[in-house]
């Protein structure tokens, strides 16, 4: 058993962070795996519905929970929330009970009768994913038709008066030209534009050498953050950015276990949304006490809210600023967890990444098994590569001399 | 302020931590962190009493610290985190 350790009562904030809260700050709670997409970069590798999801009065009982706990909201997502039959009632529960919501849609359900429900609701945030300030770019990694179902909800919440909608963004190498259209799309639709990083976690890992932004982008990307941030939302993206100097806004430490965590849609709780894996499951709520036992008492979670190593981080002279990056982007390319980021802005990762290392496995994969319609082109290039010759043709390697 | 009245927002909520608090306002949904034990006492008390003043005093704030007190307050007020009431 790991002994939680003694918290210092005075310092600053991200110190009281870092030795966690009673409750989180930023909780995601995935209610479904299923999707009517199926994005080349799936964070939590979505598409189909898994038989073990919690049902409406599991999905009850948390919020109670979360309730008496006092979150004060919850960041819904999924797969695609807004296709699980009970989503709005579940919307409705939670704000009932002191619980605001903000969720991820594809927009696929933003119909402009349910755009008038969200305008007249408080509580309710919206938030509609576009990679792509074009269709081109957009549908390449998200599907043919994905970006006119997200601009269709955008318009119809624009429409019903819904107020300041979320857009948000993962920025890859093929968008970061284009953060000022993002910026003028959200000022368009009355709406805040949300950036985020592209972490190689899910179906992200498949994809993440060809779409995580090239060196200099990502030096685009902080200047345009240095001069635009204060009106746009990062989260905890970009933290490893303040390695060039100055520090971003945003939540500026790594919050998995501490103050950030993942419910997924069977009641598994990971350290958060992007380290969907067994070395980052604290536990299940169904199984393991609850959502509050979970939290606060889990042993991964107590790991990670002891003071940790920076490894070979803390030789560098921007440790303190960007404090080694992101635990999940180290974890799912393989690099150790006290070391460089994959994505370290002084190329201190650059070896390792080169060097010999192993990719872990995944531990569960949603995605569909039959290709759909919309899915993304370059999936097919890049998604399951053959094992072998043989998988690709049940006759190779027969040789009938 | 200190001889003004004032109370939480009625749509804030105040959630203990280890640190202090945490308080959330449902309307705006700002998130603010309430980073000493003193003055999450203070802020809770206010609804009490008829001004800040005797608030601070009937929390054992020493009347140097007054000025400081009220600047803190100043700042959860600039995001309605708590809000003047009319005297009774
Ligand atoms: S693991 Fe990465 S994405 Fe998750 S909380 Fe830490 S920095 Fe954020
Ligand atoms: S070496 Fe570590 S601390 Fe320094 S910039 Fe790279 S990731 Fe950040």
């Amino acid at each position: 058993m790991t002994i939680a350790p003694e918290r210092p009562q005075t310092g600053s904030l991200v110190e009281q962070f870092e030795y966690g809260l009673d409750a989180p700050i930023c909780l995601t709670w995935e209610l479904t795996y299923a999707c009517n997409l199926a994005c080349a970069h799936c964070l939590s590798s979505s598409g189909r519905r898994d038989p073990r999801e919690l049902t409406t009065s599991q999905c009850e009982a948390v919020i109670d929970e979360l309730q008496r706990m006092q979150v004060f909201y919850v960041n819904i997502g999924g797969g695609e929330p807004t296709i699980r039959p009970d989503f709005w009632h579940l919307l409705e529960y939670a704000v009932d009970h002191q619980v605001g919501v903000k969720f991820s849609t594809n927009g696929v359900r933003i119909t402009p009768e349910r755009a008038r429900f969200l305008a007249s609701t408080d509580y309710v945030d919206v938030q509609v994913s576009l990679d792509g300030a074009t269709a081109e770019v957009n549908d390449y990694v998200r599907g043919p038709g994905s970006y006119d179902t997200a601009l269709r909800a955008l318009a119809n919440l624009r429409d019903a008066g819904f107020r300041d909608a979320k857009i948000s963004v993962v920025c890859t190498r093929q968008n970061i030209a284009q953060l000022d259209d993002f910026k003028a799309i959200a000022d368009a639709y009355g709406a805040t534009l949300r950036l985020t990083r592209l972490r190689p976690s899910g179906r992200g890992a498949d994809v993440w050498d060809e779409l995580h932004p090239l060196p200099e982008q990502q030096r685009e990307l902080y200047d345009w953050l240095l001069a635009n941030g204060d009106h746009v939302l990062t989260g905890d993206s970009f933290f490893h950015l303040a390695a060039y100097g100055e520090a971003l806004p945003g939540l500026n430490l790594c919050g998995a276990g501490r103050v950030v965590c993942l419910i997924d849609p069977v009641g598994d709780v990971y350290a958060c949304p992007f380290a969907i894996h067994d070395r980052f499951k604290a536990g299940n709520l169904l199984a393991d006490g609850g959502f509050q036992h979970v939290w606060q008492h889990s042993e991964l979670f107590t790991e990670l809210r002891s003071p940790q190593t920076g490894g070979a981080c803390t030789k560098c002279s921007a440790y303190d600023a960007c404090r080694g990056g992101c635990m999940a982007a180290k974890f799912f390319t393989g690099l150790p967890l006290d070391g460089p980021d994959p994505e370290c802005v002084k190329g201190n990762s650059e070896a390792g990444l080169a060097g010999a290392r192993t990719v872990p496995a995944a531990s569960q994969d949603h995605s569909r098994r039959t290709p759909t319609r919309n899915e993304p082109v370059m999936l097919t290039l890049q998604r399951q590569p053959p094992v072998s010759a043989c998988a690709e043709s049940p006759l190779a390697g027969f040789d009938p001399s | 302020m200190l001889d003004e009245a004032w109370a939480v927002s009625p749509s804030v909520a105040l959630r203990p931590e280890p640190f202090g608090a945490l308080a959330y306002h449902f309307g705006n949904r700002k998130l603010t962190f309430l980073k000493r034990p003193e003055l999450v006492a203070v802020v809770e008390s206010l609804a009490a009493h008829a001004d800040v003043r005797s608030a601070l005093l009937a929390c054992g704030v020493p009347t140097e610290q007054h000025t400081a007190y009220a600047a803190a307050l100043a700042g959860l007020a600039a995001t309605d985190m708590i809000r003047k009431r009319e005297a009774a």
